[in-house]
């Protein structure tokens, strides 16, 4: 061929063998992927610890916490505590969680109710919880009452924000289809409002279970003479960084379990969802 | 007592969204197919959204008569995603004999054996037709139908024409059926109505030779006609 010619031939056709684009999506997840992130903090904080850089009396080893959580347990003070801050946080939660569905459904299916309720929840939604304690403690004392208040308020809000949100999104399609059928006011409760609400519901009660457990360890810090907190408060009183640690584990398994618990009930209630987590 | 099933007159919405009726008159004999043709904006779900009795948001005046028990089927199936395909057809009614009757009206779609499914696991004709089923159940003197079709693929269309006219056959309810599509107005209905700008423009009843060219022809004939009267040319532009 004569270079010069300028004329351009067709590439020969070549067959081979067809191999995949390579993808640019992350690829295939592993189902305990998550676990990795947390694994490789625990090793630095061994290695660290093994060596020596890290000062006992600063953050004991990770074996350090469940030797002191054994010695906790063999004198009964873990179980206790445990069982008293459970029943706190729980009798908040159940608290504030009756209250925000019941004034949720007030505002989000009555024009007045919405104009009242919600105004004012938006408005003190700006105050942070913590802001309030004062005021609980002029209210209720430093008791146990005030405890449950302040935990109570704190998963309110979620709770009652997004079971407001999902009831004002439902599909108006729907209730025309309720109006076509002849439902009377109790089956379109019960068939598409009480259903249509659940996703944001469920949502709002793991946030607002998070929100708990956030005002619990603050509240048991204030004069308290049992719970998590109040073990956690005498121990850095004694300088004994172990039970401070073992504080902060109990914690930690507390939210993720309570988190994992309203998850599963989640999938349970709510199977004919179709969602990419799922 | 009266000889119609529907009688509406001089039917008058305004401020809708849809496109407003402007006095509109129309009886419907029991056991009548009637399709409702108009282009869009014409005032068609208006109307329909009138007889069904959900359009809260116009303002208008006029006289309806409907029977006692009516059911409306949407361009959507708009099946409640939380409730399981059996449960979607029973809604509204409750108790054993209710569940055997809605067993009965999927298996008359054709859907028997689905009834624990989720709407989401149903294609969207087999969705349409839990719809027709949920309506069936309520053994409707009025079927509204609202472009019931518009939403699914061609081939399906077909399938559910024929549906359609076998149950409407069977159970033999007055129906309204409001649709942009001529063809399936000619193949279905015994009588065509059309609107144009709030009025009822057109009032034809079909009537078809049974079969041969001669049938053909008068589909033909029908057809240019009413393209003719939707303004829509039947040459290529």
């Amino acid at each position: 061929m004569n270079a010069h010619s300028g004329e351009i031939l067709p590439a020969p056709l070549v067959l081979a063998p067809v191999r995949p684009r390579r993808p640019l999506g992350p690829g295939t997840p592993n189902r305990n992927g998550h676990l990795l992130g947390p694994g490789l903090l625990l090793l630095y904080w061994a290695i660290l610890s093994v060596t020596g850089w890290l000062d006992p009396r600063t953050l004991p080893a990770p074996w350090t916490a469940i030797t002191a959580a054994a010695d906790l347990l063999r004198e009964g003070r873990l179980q206790t505590n445990l069982a008293v801050s459970a029943a706190r946080a729980a009798s908040g939660l159940l608290v504030g969680g009756a209250a925000g569905v019941m004034l949720a459904f007030l505002s989000g299916l009555s024009l007045l109710g919405g104009y009242v309720i919600d105004g004012i929840v938006q408005l003190k939604r700006g105050i942070p919880i913590l802001a309030l304690i004062p005021f609980m403690i002029l209210w209720f004392g430093i008791g146990e009452p005030m405890k449950v208040a302040v935990i109570a308020v704190a998963a309110f809000f979620p709770i009652y924000i997004q079971t407001h949100s999902a009831l004002r999104a439902i599909d108006l399609r729907y209730v025309e289809l309720a109006e076509t059928l002849g439902l009377n006011r109790r089956q379109f409760l019960a068939r598409i409002i009480i259903p249509g609400a659940l996703p944001g519901f469920m949502l709002g009660l793991r946030f607002g279970a998070t929100a708990a457990w956030l005002a619990l360890v603050v509240v048991e810090q204030l004069n308290a003479t049992s719970g998590i907190g109040y073990m956690v408060t005498l121990a850095r009183n004694y300088a004994q960084t172990d039970v401070m640690l073992v504080g902060l584990v109990v914690y930690a398994l507390l939210g993720f379990g309570t988190d994992s618990a309203i998850r599963l009930g989640e999938r349970r209630l709510l199977t004919w969802r179709r969602t990419l987590g799922a | 007592m009266s000889a119609s099933a529907v009688r509406i007159r001089n039917l008058v919405r305004t401020f809708t969204l849809k496109g407003v009726l402007n006095g509109v008159d129309l009886d419907i004999a029991p056991g009548e197919f009637v399709a409702l043709l108009g282009r869009s904006g014409s005032g068609k779900s208006t109307l329909l959204r009138a007889l069904a009795g959900i359009d809260h948001e116009a303002e208008g005046t006029g006289e309806i008569a409907l029977p006692e028990r009516s059911a409306v089927i949407f361009q959507d199936a708009r099946l409640l995603p939380w409730m399981r395909v059996l449960d979607n057809v029973v809604l509204g009614h409750s108790g054993a004999a209710a569940r055997v009757r809605a067993e009965e009206a999927l298996a008359e779609v054709g859907l028997a054996g689905r009834e624990r499914s989720w709407p989401h696991q149903l294609s969207g004709g087999e969705q349409q037709r839990v719809a027709l089923a949920r309506a069936l159940v309520r053994e409707p003197a009025l079927l509204l139908a609202d472009e019931p079709f518009g939403a699914l693929d061609a081939l399906t269309r077909i399938q559910m024409h024929g549906l359609l006219r076998r149950l409407s056959e069977r159970h033999d309810p007055a129906i309204l059926l409001v649709t942009h599509d001529i063809d399936e107005a000619i193949l279905l209905a015994d009588r065509i109505v059309m609107l144009d700008g709030g009025l009822l423009s057109a009032d034809i009843a079909v009537r078809l030779p049974v079969g041969g060219v001669a049938r053909t022809e008068a589909i033909e004939g029908l057809r240019a006609r009413l393209r003719l009267l939707l303004g829509v040319s039947s040459e290529p532009a």
